[in-house]
């Protein structure tokens, strides 16, 4: 991601990934970990999917109905965590809620997900540019434990 | 002759508050209310002129305690012509409705009969009766509403029957602020043996509320959206509808007495309902919201919401991207949406421009379905807004559709 992205570059990246979200949709899947995320404050209802597969997440994807930035955000991560270790994914996690929260952050994995680097400016909307990442957040935790059970 | 001015002066919040970078300009007043400083300084005189319980002790202290809860008991009856008895302090709409669907429709609904509600009720006028209908085995029904989204009594007439056994419905509701004909839905309801509970949430604080005309049988309504505090609402019952209704909670002050083999004798209404230490400084500040209304008056207070929902409509209308969901209520309430921008993200650039409002489903998720939208904009009115307001907020609404700027300018 060049640092001169502009606010306008910004705009048309969250607009893009809102009229055209990637990876969205229901795999009707039973291998897939899935997780609602319904918000009590706003209207936002998604489901986060993921398959994690030979210790790689394969896919991840996303439906339902939800705000631009929470679909923004939402589809921006499917992009940044498929094919990423949990390690991997965790750490992107980690970053993007960094940044959202105004924190120290590495910027170099965040790609298209800096786009939401001003979502402070209107702090009522952090839980929006965040529920499908701690959506993602709590079933990588999930994967996490299945493994250690299974040691 | 109505000088918001002056009206405004008196609550501390329109005081040179900002939000954003732009002067505040509430328009949620649907959620909760500005509260004046009569109101603030009634609560605050409490804990800090007269500080002791109410209803007991023997002191100079706690009888001022008793003599000013009493008043302001007094206060709320005179407000909505009922009589002292009848007038039961709760911690708001929701606790009030609780109280009737456990304490009343628990007991004397049996299986197979049933709860009229409406598609357009608010969450705390439905999801205590589903309770209360899986608790007795009576069934839920919704009397249908209009292609407006009203209720009328030809509707509730056409689906009444003698199983019916509570009507439960909005004066005026949350999402359409269409004001419904209580007293003809009471008419019909007690013609089939029904009840008709009332949630007042959204009328008692902004149109004269006379319980013995509308004939209903309970009336729920809340504090906070009437310039009170939080934390304190009002469930009036016909007295002897109370007296069949059973306490919500049992404890002290609410007794008469009791013994060790387990013989209870209760209280009589209202204070049978009002176990353990009451939210005092929220009565005094709900008495002193009262008589704050009163004195501009509640006939002047709708007509200038009128007038500002009717300006607000008029050049709202004139604006090619906003959907009007309401055009036609009674109440201070517009239901809108900006053409192509999701409410939450339309409610967030109207927060840039300092202008508050509502978006979502505002508690009333089955309405959506009759709205055929996943959510909605919402802006209230009340006595402190002004026509210069309205013009910052058609203003706002027109640049909608660049609601990223929320981020970026």
């Amino acid at each position: 991601m060049p640092i001169s992205l502009n606010p306008q570059m910004m705009r048309q990246i969250i607009m893009d990934h809102y009229e055209h979200p990637r990876n969205k949709r229901d795999p009707k899947d039973e291998r897939y970990r899935k997780i609602r995320m319904d918000s009590v404050s706003c209207i936002d209802d998604i489901f986060v999917f993921m398959l994690y597969e030979n210790g790689k997440v394969k896919d991840c994807c996303f439906d339902g109905v939800a705000c631009t930035i929470s679909t923004a955000s939402t589809s921006i991560m499917t992009e940044l965590v498929i094919g990423k270790t949990i390690e991997e994914a965790q750490f992107i996690i980690d970053q993007y809620l960094h940044m959202i929260h105004e924190e120290p952050y590495d910027a170099s994995v965040l790609d298209e997900a800096i786009v939401f680097m001003n979502t402070a400016k209107q702090a009522a909307r952090i839980k929006c540019a965040t529920i499908g990442w701690n959506g993602l957040e709590s079933l990588l935790e999930e994967e996490k434990e299945h493994h250690h059970d299974h040691k | 002759m109505y000088d918001v001015q002056k009206i405004r002066a008196d609550f501390p919040m329109l005081k040179n508050h900002t939000m954003q970078g732009h002067p505040l300009v509430y328009l949620d007043n649907a959620a909760t209310t500005f509260k004046p400083k009569a109101v603030i300084d009634a609560m605050v005189e409490y804990y800090s002129e007269y500080c002791a319980n109410a209803h007991r002790g023997d002191y100079d202290l706690t009888h001022i305690v008793d003599t000013k809860f009493d008043e302001a008991r007094e206060t709320v009856a005179r407000f909505i012509n009922a009589e002292r008895r009848e007038v039961v302090f709760t911690s708001g709409t929701s606790m009030s409705l609780n109280m009737v669907a456990y304490g009343y429709g628990a007991k004397y609904i049996k299986k197979g009969d049933e709860i009229l509600l409406t598609q357009a009720e608010h969450a705390s006028n439905v999801l205590p009766w589903f309770k209360v209908a899986e608790m007795t085995g009576a069934t839920i029904g919704y009397v249908p509403l209009d292609h407006e989204g009203r209720l009328t009594p030809e509707s509730l007439e056409k689906v009444i029957t003698n199983k019916t056994k509570v009507v439960s419905v909005a004066h005026v509701t949350n999402v359409l602020g269409f004001t419904v004909d209580v007293k003809a839905l009471a008419k019909i309801a007690h013609a089939h043996g029904a009840i008709i509970v009332v949630d007042g949430a959204q009328s008692v604080p902004h149109i004269k509320t006379d319980v013995k005309d509308l004939d209903c049988d309970f009336l729920a309504f809340s504090g906070h959206k009437m310039c009170g505090p939080t934390g304190i609402g009002v469930l009036y019952g016909k007295y002897d509808l109370l007296v069949k209704t059973d306490p919500f909670m049992t404890g002290g002050g609410m007794n008469a007495r009791f013994d060790m083999c387990g013989e209870v004798a209760y209280m009589q209404p209202p204070i049978k309902f009002e176990a353990g230490t009451q939210n005092i400084d929220g009565v005094l500040g709900l008495a002193a919201a009262i008589k704050y209304l009163e004195g501009i008056g509640m006939e002047n207070i709708v007509a200038h919401e009128h007038e500002l929902r009717r300006y607000a409509i008029e050049r709202l209308k004139k604006l090619d991207n906003i959907i009007i969901y309401n055009e036609n209520a009674e109440a201070g309430i517009i239901t809108f949406n900006i053409k192509g921008v999701f409410g939450q993200d339309a409610a967030t650039f109207l927060n840039s421009k300092g202008i508050a409002v509502r978006s979502g489903n505002h508690c009333a998720k089955i309405l959506l379905t009759f709205l055929k939208t996943s959510n909605t904009l919402r802006a209230s009115f009340y006595l402190y807004n002004t026509k210069e307001e309205v013009d910052a907020f058609v203003e706002a609404c027109k640049k909608g559709g660049d609601f990223l700027d929320a981020y970026f300018a």
